[in-house]
């Protein structure tokens, strides 16, 4: 699976000169789930990849005496790009569920849509800590099943739901990430599920 | 000369890149449009010139990153630099009112409509 980072000399497509909305979608899932297959699957252009640095000094230390003090932390994740008409643009990124990783959450996904939780049924425990930290910060998601070739055992989404111990309000999903009617399936589930959630919102003042 | 990109596992030299500092604040979100509103010019710091040729085209802060191949946190503080300056106009995301409201169910139409036609 790994990032498709591209070091070729970028043919980068420009966006419309009239966007002027970026949105954001989360993927997140453990290690070889899936998840930049599935940012491929329905990006326009090859996934990017990039990262962000968290260095953290000692209280009131001075910036410059205390360098050797830093910790850095750093996260790597990709993203591809859909642009939904001229003026708005969807990024959806491919987000590694460990634990370091949630404490840059709100520095880089703060306002983001909605997540799409992604599961590989022969390890469901990678999937409840993404679970856990997504509800602590209020961001509204749903479980999508990576149903790999080898899926012999084939759990029901039931069985799923129960496993990850899931509310009957979280939409789950069987897809496979591989193709682009599927993921973009998996992203109209959440958005479906966003605008019900927001209808009713609007609808109790 | 030295064609390789910047170490990104180094974080001295992003403070070199960046004069020193490594907070930036978060007016850039990830998909903040950015978009050049000069050329670059001579004496300019390679990096301002990297940026205002990218972003010729409205071009997301993320993208930026990864074509600079530079965490987000140096991004942001060259983007508030060239802001700054005037150098480069920004189209921000629509802001939530809160961290866990909903977008506006019209808003919410557009993406799906948008995502059904792919």
């Amino acid at each position: 699976m790994g990032s498709a980072t591209s070091e070729l000399p970028s043919q980068r497509t420009p966006l419309a000169d009239d966007a002027e909305t970026g949105l954001k979608i989360v993927v997140v899932g453990g290690f070889g789930v899936g998840k930049t297959t599935l940012v491929r699957s329905v990006s326009e252009i090859r996934p990017l990849n990039t990262e962000e640095v968290m260095t953290q000094a000692g209280q009131g230390v001075d910036e410059t005496a205390g360098v050797e003090r830093k910790t850095t932390t750093t996260v790597a994740f990709d993203f591809g790009r859909i642009s939904l008409n001229q003026r708005m643009v969807l990024y959806l990124f491919g987000a590694p569920g460990q634990e370091r990783f949630w404490f840059l959450w709100d520095r880089l996904f703060s306002g983001t849509l909605g997540a799409v939780v992604l599961v590989d049924t022969r390890r469901m425990q990678d999937s409840w800590y993404a679970i856990d930290r997504l509800e602590h910060h209020k961001t509204p998601f749903v479980v999508a099943v990576n149903r790999f070739d080898g899926d012999e055992s084939r759990f029901s989404l039931q069985e799923i739901r129960q496993a990850l111990a899931l509310g009957d309000h979280v939409p789950m999903v069987d897809c496979d990430a591989r193709v682009r009617a599927s993921g973009k399936e998996v992203l109209i589930t959440l958005v479906d599920h966003l605008y019900a959630m927001a209808l009713s919102q609007e609808r109790t003042p | 000369m030295n064609n390789k990109p910047v170490d990104v596992g180094d974080p001295d030299r992003l403070y070199t890149v960046t004069g020193g500092r490594s907070e930036a604040d978060d007016t850039f979100d990830l998909v903040t449009l950015i978009v050049s509103e000069c050329e670059p010019t001579a004496g300019m710091q390679s990096e301002h010139v990297r940026i205002l040729e990218l972003c010729r085209h409205p071009t997301a802060l993320v993208e930026v990153s990864a074509e600079l191949k530079m965490p987000i946190t140096v991004v942001r503080i060259l983007l508030g630099d060239l802001h700054d300056m005037g150098r480069i106009s920004a189209r921000h995301p629509r802001a939530a009112a809160s961290v866990a409201s909903l977008p506006e169910t019209a808003l919410l139409q557009e993406v799906l409509h948008g995502l059904r036609n792919l």
